[in-house]
Parts: structure tokens; C-alpha cells; sequence
């Protein structure tokens, strides 16, 4: 399944998702398209001033056009997650979201769509830390148990 | 010339798409924008002890970035600070950073709230004030006009001449701008006429204004200058306030200028030109719809009281409206006069005194501090008295030919 973590930055869940057997919907793939995107428009980014234009069908015009630059590079993640994982109050390190406007967006728009939604606090200590990753796993395992089943019923 | 390290605070003009326009602000005026380097672990805990503890990371990326262009840990010669614009938390610490930054490194800072269509030629203005000031600190602190010179200012409304001697104002010219370069040679041409010199004579030109390039290249002129610094110089020169602190307005034909100096130096500047309703272009429909040219206003709105008219001219046309709705409900000229000028200078005193330390004397220059009406309203506004200098219409045109008399003899440079 492809999984949206917030946030969406954090190489750590990227890496859980993965290790379980899913497709991680990370930020750095869609950073990586600008980046490559020939000719420089606007370093570090390449976002045009046509991205925030394409983060109307998120956010009206006057919501910060940061917000709808940021809406329009999140957009595909967003539009292709099948399940999210969402950690609140997380370190810098572990994935930094820099507008705070735009992630009360992105996380309200991930609940709407009506997809499984794991929501956890960052842990504070190591036995929190190892119970985060217990229940991801948990998760992750019955994601992948109703991808099985859902697979077997088309075949029969 | 050396380049001038420009750092830029922002929490994401990058999301923008308008980054590259900031960047290509800054090198046309031979500026190199730099972002302060922090530890990514102590950002959360710098913006604690400086205690704005704002949701947003990249806004305390930037708190902590102003925190080492404060301690010396980056090298810069002006701060840029910009935020999205409508973002209430992005303005508190916009906001907080300029006062921060020009309290504690005495650089000049400016600030801009930017949308997807923020374009360079919006910026070029305020990154070149932020080059003059921190590269011609010596020219800017110039207090006395010497030799032969000449500024003219090419406004948006009107193109000012002055030509000085010795520091004494000895002719002036002032036409209404239509063609830039003809108007400049007109004002030009009448200043010389008044001051009986000839151009050839003249031992320096300087230029500023919406025309400065044009005409300072058609004149091959010695100064070309923004008049952010220019109009300020020009200010506490004529208001005799060139020592300790001063703020200078100027409500210009398309923008606004607040500019926050000390001893005769630009700190803190804000311009605006987001909006007509709250300039001289507006005072001049203003009096078009009232009948009386738009020098005759000020005598006008005097008589009346502001207090007898609904006036909401945060927009040029639904202010224009608001005036044509107050004359048809039956309120008198001289209340709708007064209420058009309460009106610019209340919107001049919400959105750039906001953004600049009002310290006294306050200055009120250009062709709109002719309005004694507009200068009365200001005054019950900030309730102290405003300074009109002589010859404040030609305030730009007097800090041109002011300034470049510094550059005779190679003087006035830093780099």
C-alpha cells in the first residue's frame, strides 16, 4: 500500500514503511522532481510562482501563497495515499514541517480522505520510542493482512 | 564597487516561486543574498530564549538565523526579512526580527510581505536603499551641499529640478511628469533659467525618482540614487535634523515612504504601493470630484471635520465612491475634503508608520505635505506636531544635488 507519513520529511518513518512491506509517500520524491526539473526557476526548489496558483485546489487565494506552494508540491503524496501515519510534536531531526499553517492543512485534507490513519505523539523516552515502532508495526502488519484479503477476493 | 552581503530571513519565499526574483533584486544592485547558517538541533531552543514561541519551524529558522547575523556569527551588511503575505504569525515575527536587528547590530534592515507575484522591479527600489545604506554611510552622512550641483527627482505625479550653490537653494523647477525625459527637461530647464547657470556649469547631477535610470543615463548624470535614502537625506537636511533621531513621510503619487533615520542616516524604511487609496493619486480625484485643484484641498478639508463622513479608501475606486455617495447624501465639500486626507493619512499611519520607530522631529515631505489638510490629519493622528521643511515638495531633487556634491573629489564611497 502506498502510506503518507507526516511528517513528511522523516527518514525514520520513510524507513519503517518500508521495512513493512509498503511504499513510503515521502516529500524527498517530489523535491527530487523539482531538483532535476532542467533549467533553475527558483533555487533551491525550482517551485514557479505557478505552483502556489496549483495550490488553489487545496487553499483559496487568501490563504499565503507559501501555503499554497507547499500544498501543490505535497498534492501528489496526498492524492495517491492509500493509509497515513501521522506523528505530532516531532523533533526537528526526526522530520521538520516549516509552516505550521500548511501542516494543520495537510493533516486535516490526509483525515478527509477517509483511509486508515495511524496518529501517534513523538516519544519521549526509550520505551515510548520502541512502543511507536511496535504499534507502526502493528499497522503496517494489518494493512498488509487486508491488502492480502482484498487480493484474494478478486481472485475468487 | 564591492558586493554587499544582504541576509535574508524568510520562512519560505522559495514555496513561493518568487525567491529568484529576490535574488535577481539584489544583483542589480551588485548584492549577494546569504542565508545564516544555524545548528538545525538548537533552533527550537534559540527561539525559546528569544521568546517567540511561534508554531511554525521556518519561522523559528529565522529567529534563529536573525540571532547570528546579531552575534557576529554571519557576516552582513543589511538584513532582507520576508514573510508570506495574510500570514498573521509570519508578520509577528517579521515584525519582532526588524526591531530586534536594528536594536542590536545597528544594520539597516527592511522588511516585505510576498505573494506568487511579488517581481523584482517591486524589490529593486528597497534592495538598492539597502546597498546605498550600507555601502555610502559616508555620503549619507554629508551635511552640507558645496560647488555647482543639480538633483531632479522623476516622480510617478511630478518631476522636481533643483540646482544649489553653496548650500543655498538657487533656482527650482517643478512640471507635472507626462513623457519622463521631457518633463525632466523641462523642470531642469526652468531651474536653471531661475538659478541663472548655464549646464555646462554644473559641477555634478544627481537623480532619483521612478525616472532616475532613464534620465540619469539621457544626462549622463554622476548620482543615481533610490529615494528612499535620497528623500530622506534630503528631509533632515532641510529640516535642519541631520543629528539624532528623525521620521520622514513622504505620501508620494503611486506609494508611501516611512523612513526611520538617525543622524541623517535611513535605519528602518517601509514602502507601500499595495494600495492608491492611500495616495497622492487619490487626493488628486479627490479634488477633481470636488471641484478644486488638488492645491487648493488642503484649505478646503481644513474647514471641515472628518468626523461627518464615512470614508473607507483602502482601495482608490470604492474610496472615490464612498466621496461621490458622502456629496449625494448631502455632506458638505469641506467634510468630505477633510475625510479624503483623514482617510490616506490614516491608512499611511496603519499600514508603514506601523513598520518604522516614529521618533520626533517627524518629517512630512513631498508635493502631498502641501496639503495642510493632510499634514493637520497626521498631526491629530500621531498627536505631535509635523515638521514641514521649505522647499518640501523638492525634497528628492535637493538630496540628489546634495549628495552628489559628496562625490566631488571622489569622496562619499566606503568600498
Amino acid at each position: 500500500m502506498k502510506v503518507f507519513i507526516y511528517p513528511t520529511n522523516s527518514l525514520i518513518l520513510s524507513d519503517l514503511v518500508e521495512r513493512f512491506g509498503h511504499e513510503p509517500l515521502a516529500l524527498m520524491t517530489e523535491i527530487r522532481k523539482k531538483v532535476n526539473t532542467p533549467g533553475l526557476d527558483s533555487p533551491p526548489l525550482n517551485v514557479t510562482p505557478d505552483d502556489p496558483k496549483k495550490g488553489l485546489k487545496w487553499a483559496a487565494i487568501e490563504i499565503p501563497s507559501g501555503v499554497r506552494g507547499r500544498m501543490a508540491i505535497v498534492d501528489p503524496l496526498i492524492e495517491q495515499a492509500e493509509a497515513a501515519i501521522i506523528i505530532e510534536d516531532a523533533e526537528y531531526m526526526f522530520g521538520c514541517m516549516g509552516c505550521a499553517r500548511t501542516n494543520e492543512l495537510i493533516k486535516y485534507v490526509v483525515r478527509m480522505k477517509d483511509i486508515p490513519v495511524l496518529e501517534l505523539k513523538y516519544p519521549k523516552s526509550e520505551n515510548d520510542a520502541k512502543n511507536l515502532v511496535l504499534q507502526v508495526k502493528e499497522f503496517l502488519d494489518k494493512l498488509m493482512k487486508q491488502e492480502k484479503e482484498k487480493a484474494r477476493a478478486e481472485e475468487e | 564597487m564591492r558586493k554587499i552581503r544582504i541576509a535574508h530571513l524568510t520562512c519560505g519565499s522559495e514555496y513561493s516561486g518568487v525567491q529568484h526574483e529576490i535574488e535577481e533584486a539584489a544583483a542589480k544592485v551588485n548584492a549577494q543574498i546569504v542565508f545564516p547558517e544555524v545548528e538545525i538541533g538548537r533552533i527550537k531552543e534559540i527561539s525559546d530564549e528569544f521568546g517567540l514561541q511561534v508554531a511554525s519551524p521556518d519561522l523559528r529558522l529565522m529567529i534563529a538565523r536573525a540571532q547570528s547575523i546579531v552575534k557576529g556569527t554571519t557576516k552582513a551588511d543589511a538584513v532582507f526579512i520576508t514573510t508570506c503575505f495574510r500570514c498573521a504569525e509570519g508578520a509577528i515575527v517579521r515584525n519582532s526580527l526588524r526591531d530586534y536587528i536594528h536594536q542590536k547590530s545597528g544594520l539597516p534592515v527592511i522588511s516585505y510581505s510576498f505573494t506568487e507575484r511579488t517581481s523584482h522591479e517591486t524589490l529593486l527600489t528597497r534592495m538598492e536603499a539597502l546597498s546605498t545604506t550600507a555601502l555610502r554611510r559616508s555620503l549619507l552622512a554629508r551635511e552640507e551641499q558645496t560647488g555647482l550641483t543639480a538633483g531632479i527627482d522623476s516622480g510617478s505625479s511630478t518631476t522636481k529640478a533643483i540646482i544649489m550653490r553653496d548650500n543655498k537653494i538657487i533656482g527650482t523647477g517643478w512640471v507635472k511628469t507626462t513623457d519622463v525625459l521631457k518633463s525632466a527637461d523641462e523642470a531642469f530647464t526652468i531651474a536653471l533659467k531661475e538659478a541663472g547657470v548655464k549646464r555646462e556649469e554644473l559641477d555634478g547631477l544627481g537623480t532619483t525618482g521612478y525616472g532616475r535610470f532613464l534620465i540619469g543615463k539621457h544626462y549622463n548624470a554622476e548620482l543615481i540614487q533610490e529615494e528612499l535614502t535620497v528623500n530622506s537625506k534630503g528631509a533632515v537636511y532641510l529640516a535642519n535634523a541631520q543629528k539624532g533621531p528623525a521620521t520622514v513621510i513622504d505620501i508620494g503619487g503611486m506609494d508611501n515612504k516611512a523612513i526611520s533615520v538617525l543622524d541623517g542616516i535611513p535605519g528602518t524604511f517601509t514602502m507601500g504601493g499595495i494600495c492608491a487609496g492611500a495616495s497622492g493619486r487619490f487626493l488628486e480625484q479627490s479634488a477633481a470630484r470636488l471641484g478644486v485643484d488638488v492645491s487648493e484641498l488642503g484649505s478646503l478639508a481644513i474647514k471641515g471635520d472628518y468626523n461627518n463622513v464615512t470614508m473607507n479608501s483602502y482601495c482608490i475606486v470604492f474610496g472615490t465612491q464612498s466621496l461621490i455617495n458622502s456629496l449625494s447624501l448631502g455632506k458638505s465639500r469641506e467634510d468630505v475634503a477633510a475625510a479624503a486626507c483623514y482617510s490616506v493619512a490614516e491608512q499611511v499611519f496603519e499600514q508603514q508608520l506601523q513598520e518604522v520607530e516614529v521618533k520626533k522631529p517627524v518629517i512630512m515631505v513631498g508635493g502631498s505635505s502641501l496639503n495642510i489638510g493632510l499634514v493637520k490629519a497626521m498631526s491629530d493622528l500621531l498627536k505631535m506636531d509635523i515638521v514641514v521643511p521649505p522647499y518640501s515638495q523638492h525634497i528628492g531633487a535637493v538630496g540628489s544635488a546634495l549628495l552628489v556634491s559628496g562625490l566631488r573629489g571622489g569622496e562619499g564611497n566606503n568600498d
